[in-house]
């Protein structure tokens, strides 16, 4: 459910750089969501949909760009793909990793018109 | 729409204190009212002027005319918008007659693509969740306050921990307390009755607190004094792990009636807390709970993960948590 909060967060941040663009309408909203970040892609998108309704977004095209987990292990140092967070290193199988990326939650850009 | 869940109402956030009328509305919001689309407008021509009065999500129409019955005079005009061939707006349609001849048409087709402007953005959808929760967290060092965030599924015995707590505490220091849920009063009202001060905030459809409405809350919290802010969020496992609400630790509670690899099933709730609590310990005997195996996969989510192992009904296991509390007060 916190989806919805985050597209209405989401939406807000477009609408303030459109605005401050002085942009006509928003053709095209690009999102980065990090594959850990906790937010289910289908819910994403379905809140997207009704936060842009009556908004400069109304017929925005959202574009999810997924961004992959990655960790550094804290044990060796390695530098692995982490899927969940309970992943262990790739190379020496340690549960502790310091997740690097994958937690995004992120308004990348606008297309504009 | 709704920031919280996405329903079709506004906000609906409520915040109380013991005693408080429960329909007292803290926010208000208010209703635009939209007469009209684009192409059909409709033009209210009203004799008396009257007010709008918006209460709760009833609409009273009071209107300031001695004359009761009187008439609205509504004058609709039906203007029809046509698009011609260029797309320019005309109105009022006029029929077109048009006598083609065979004849060659020659396009010069002069094509001016329009890819738009990009503009980059690169902002952090929950920055601003964040910095209001930095606001929280430089108010609760100010005033010297230990400020914690209890996170769990429903049930697992936050308010009932609270309530021991805050009875086991209370000569020891002040505790404050701000209670989520998304409806009643039934948790401040336990925790009133236990003797802490409290704000209870209603979310309406919300299923999580966020740092604007802890901020909010704190305004009526009205806290005098150094102490423990025990903050209890909604009774859910997932959404509340995005929200900092300017804690400075973190407390997730699992109880031995759930499942023991609640910790996998939602690692970003364990990731992002500092304590686990498990709970009901006195009910082990009875269940399929295996206490070590739940540790063992809290920790992999979490290497940092500190645990207290009670039961909040018995106090078993009760006293190196509140020695906890104790000595993280002294550091605060």
């Amino acid at each position: 459910m916190h989806e919805f909060s985050i597209a209405v967060n989401m939406v807000d941040i477009a609408l303030e750089y459109a605005e401050k663009s002085n942009a006509a309408r928003v053709n095209e909203i690009e999102l980065e969501i990090g594959e850990l970040s906790g937010v289910v892609d289908d819910a994403m998108e379905f809140a997207m949909e009704a936060a842009i309704k009556g908004t400069l977004l109304e017929n925005a095209k959202v574009k999810i760009v997924k961004i992959p987990g990655l960790a550094n292990c804290r044990s060796c140092g390695n530098e692995f793909k982490i899927e969940n967070f309970f992943d262990p290193c790739a190379k020496c199988g340690a549960y502790n990793p310091d997740i690097i990326s994958g937690k995004e939650l992120r308004v990348k850009s606008l297309n504009i018109d | 729409m709704c920031g919280t869940c996405g329903c079709g109402q506004a906000d609906e956030i409520k915040i109380f204190k013991p005693g408080e009328e429960e329909h007292t509305h803290t926010y208000v919001h208010s209703h635009d009212h939209k007469h009209g689309i684009e192409t059909h407008g409709h033009e209210h021509d009203h004799q008396y002027a009257h007010l709008h009065k918006t209460d709760g999500h009833k609409h009273t129409h009071k209107h300031e005319s001695e004359h009761d019955p009187h008439d609205h005079d509504h004058q609709h005009l039906h203007g029809h918008v046509h698009k011609n061939d260029e797309g320019i707006d005309v109105e009022n349609g006029h029929g077109h007659h048009h006598d083609h001849q065979d004849h060659d048409h020659h396009h010069d087709h002069d094509h001016d693509h329009s890819h738009g402007r990009q503009v980059v953005i690169e902002q952090d959808a929950l920055q601003q969740n964040k910095l209001r929760a930095e606001r929280n967290r430089g108010y609760f060092e100010a005033k010297k306050l230990l400020a914690l965030n209890l996170v769990s599924s429903p049930g697992s015995g936050k308010t009932s921990l609270l309530e021991k707590t805050i009875k086991a505490l209370k000569e020891k220091t002040n505790i404050f307390v701000i209670e989520g849920d998304q409806q009643t009063m039934n948790d401040a009202s336990r925790i009133d009755a236990a003797g802490a001060p409290v704000v209870q905030i209603n979310t309406g459809n919300g299923c999580h607190l966020d740092a604007e409405m802890v901020n909010k809350a704190l305004k009526k919290l009205d806290i005098k004094g150094e102490g423990i802010l025990m903050i209890e969020n909604v009774g859910n496992l997932v959404c509340p792990s995005l929200f900092d609400l300017g804690e400075a630790q973190r407390v997730v509670v699992i109880s031995v009636t759930e499942g023991d690899d609640k910790p996998l099933k939602y690692p970003t709730m364990f990731e992002t807390s500092d304590i686990c609590i498990i709970n009901k310990t006195d009910l082990l005997p009875y269940v399929d709970f295996d206490v070590e195996r739940s540790k063992e996969y809290a920790l992999r989510v979490n290497p940092s993960l500190k645990f207290f192992e009670l039961s909040v009904k018995t106090g078993e296991g009760m006293k190196p948590w509140l020695d906890f509390l104790v000595e993280e007060l002294k550091k605060v």
